[in-house]
């Protein structure tokens, strides 16, 4: 039918599977996002620190490489610390990534009272925040396992089979790693912006989350005289955790399961704020 | 202290009866209760609609936006039931909302979104393929007199250009069901007057019902056959719009000169109700009497009738009537 028809026609074709379509959020808020330069060009960013681990695995597997620089092959071993490093660098850049992406993801629905009409159709809100959310976790995954993982076999197809089966378990840790990241980060950007419902204000609280945590849980340490304050400190919690998926030796003043416990907590709290908020209208009581 | 009342009257069977089927009731209320807090916002309300067009008509606060919400599955109910075409909103809600178009009373929409792409992303959360979706967003903007306009971003919009792109939304993915919830609000009368129209048209074009709330009984009168006025959360009133239009025609004011107490006598023999003052008179027609024979009785009778107005109840009327209750 001509478009300039003006007239009204029910629809009776075949209709997309319920089951995807969350991913015509996942689309339209990606396309979104990409609408951004200054996010693009920070994207593209992410993946130098992996271009420059695959060249530190490559030169770590060229002898005559390192003969003409005068070092031995153990001064660039690739083991665990080598991809924790990695993990590390990648997680500061998935943290800076979130901080930008994440908060405009959600709150310029909830300011334009955009909820019910998503609501109001065969779609339910843990589809809508699995849909926003898949943005993040697949933006993230791009940045953090996926290329640890890539890193990982060009390593493995290096070293040979001995190498790769005495370390497989550094790709479960990297993919591991990175789904805590990915998870704690994309709840907690959400649900700060469900929270504050304005983009710019939800941002700065991510970053304050960050950092005044940390600052705050230095500030219960010292007055407390206890290491209970580390609970408050997210980044801490994720660095236990993290050294201890890979292997690395630490001096941690809590546990990794109390650690693991302390990010499941943020997370369950991040969701049900997330929940609370995410409906079509809110209730005042 | 909650009252029921049932209401509603059959749709006709032509619009409501599926080959071998029952009728299907567009909207039922079985002792609906919606309560925030401690305060009941709706208090048992039972009622069956079946119209192709009802109103939902009562002041600020009645519980008119809560009802539609309550029916779209916003709001849990803490007692009763409803049920739309036939589907109850506790077990078949996510089918009741693929039939339902909505065009919510506060803005919602995506400032940074153009027309286009909000309404196509709309069409296709309801299940249309993206192809079919975009064509349909350019056909529903077209449909709604925003085709100029549906390349600009929705946060530039006027407020009536704004209600229109709720209005494509609602119906980009052909629902059986919309529901307006105060469609003209903020329009000027040029653009209500468009709004009207439009609902008007889709509502005779038969393809689906209408569910218009409106606190402006003008729009109600315009567009609906069935009325529903709450107050304070419960039923006021139900009026079958049609039917009343109807049965007011038999409703006559008269003007008459040299009448004696003949012409009422031969008027009442018919079967008529009279009210008599000077030169004054009100009557209700009988059954299978009508103007005609009026007149002939009044040729007969030698009186002279000035003037005959067949005065029915405005939807003012029975909404005033309704509150005062």
């Amino acid at each position: 039918m001509a478009v300039y028809r003006r007239s009204y026609k029910p629809y009776s074709g075949t209709l997309t599977a319920e089951r995807s379509r969350f991913l015509v959020l996942f689309r339209y808020s990606r396309r979104n996002l990409f609408r951004s330069k200054f996010l693009t060009v920070f994207f593209v960013l992410c993946f130098f620190w992996p271009i420059a681990c695959l060249a530190w695995i490559y030169v770590a597997h060229s002898a005559s490489f390192l003969a003409k620089l005068g070092l031995r092959s153990e001064f660039v071993s690739i083991d665990n610390k080598f991809f924790l490093i990695f993990m590390s660098v990648q997680g500061v850049l998935a943290f800076l990534l979130t901080a930008f992406a994440g908060p405009g993801l959600i709150s310029p629905d909830l300011a334009n009272g955009a909820l019910p009409l998503y609501f109001c159709r065969p779609f339910s809100r843990a589809e809508y925040v699995l849909g926003k959310s898949s943005v993040l976790g697949i933006l993230l995954s791009q940045i953090t396992w996926v290329p640890g993982v890539i890193l990982f076999l060009i390593q493995a197809s290096f070293a040979g089979a001995t190498w790769t089966w005495d370390n497989l378990w550094i790709a479960g840790s990297l993919i591991l790693s990175s789904l805590i990241l990915i998870a704690i980060l994309s709840l907690l950007a959400m649900a700060l912006s469900a929270w504050v419902k304005w983009r710019i204000v939800a941002g700065a609280l991510l970053l304050a989350v960050m950092f005044f945590g940390a600052g705050f849980a230095q500030a219960i340490n010292a007055v407390l005289r206890t290491d209970s304050g580390h609970f408050f400190d997210l980044v801490y919690l994720m660095a236990t955790v993290w050294t201890n998926l890979f292997l690395v030796d630490n001096d941690r003043a809590i546990s990794a399961g109390q650690a693991w416990i302390a990010i499941l907590v943020y997370c369950l709290f991040c969701l049900w704020l997330l929940l609370r908020k995410v409906r079509a209208y809110e209730v005042v009581r | 202290m909650s009252t029921t009342s049932q209401l509603g009257a059959p749709a006709s069977a032509s619009e409501n009866t599926l080959a071998g089927t029952p009728p299907v009731r567009l909207i039922e209320l079985n002792g609906l209760t919606v309560r925030f807090g401690d305060r009941d916002i709706l208090r048992g309300l039972t009622a069956s609609l079946g119209g192709r067009a009802i109103g939902l008509l009562g002041p600020n606060g009645a519980g008119k936006s809560t009802l539609i919400n309550t029916l779209l599955g916003f709001y849990k109910p803490v007692a009763g039931s409803a049920k739309v075409f036939g589907h109850d909103i506790h077990t078949d809600i996510r089918f009741i909302r693929s039939l339902v178009g909505y065009m919510p009373e506060n803005d919602a929409f995506i400032s940074k979104m153009n027309a286009v792409s909000f309404i196509q992303m709309m069409g296709e959360l309801s299940g249309l393929p993206s192809k079919v979706a975009l064509e349909r967003a350019h056909e529903a903007l077209f449909y709604v007199g925003l085709a100029e306009a549906r390349y600009r971003k929705l946060g530039t919009y006027s407020l009536g250009m704004k209600q229109l792109a709720k209005l494509a939304q609602a119906i980009v993915h052909g629902p059986k069901l919309l529901i307006l919830d105060e469609p003209t609000n903020g329009l000027d009368p040029s653009a209500r007057q468009r709004m009207i129209r439009m609902i008007r048209e889709i509502r005779d074009a038969k393809e689906m019902r209408v569910v218009l709330c409106s606190h402006l009984l003008r729009d109600v009168e315009d567009t609906c056959d069935e009325v529903l006025i709450l107050k304070n959360g419960q039923i006021a009133h139900y009026s079958n719009l049609d039917e009343e239009r109807r049965a007011n025609k038999r409703f006559l004011e008269l003007e008459i000169y040299g009448a004696n107490g003949d012409f009422t006598a031969a008027v009442e023999r018919l079967g008529c109700e009279c009210a008599v003052s000077p030169n004054r008179m009100k009557m209700v027609l009988a059954e299978g009497i009508d103007s005609r024979d009026i007149f002939r009785i009044a040729a007969d009778q030698q009186v002279r009738i000035r003037r005959m107005n067949f005065r029915r109840d405005s939807l003012e009327d029975i909404f005033l009537k309704a509150m005062e209750s």
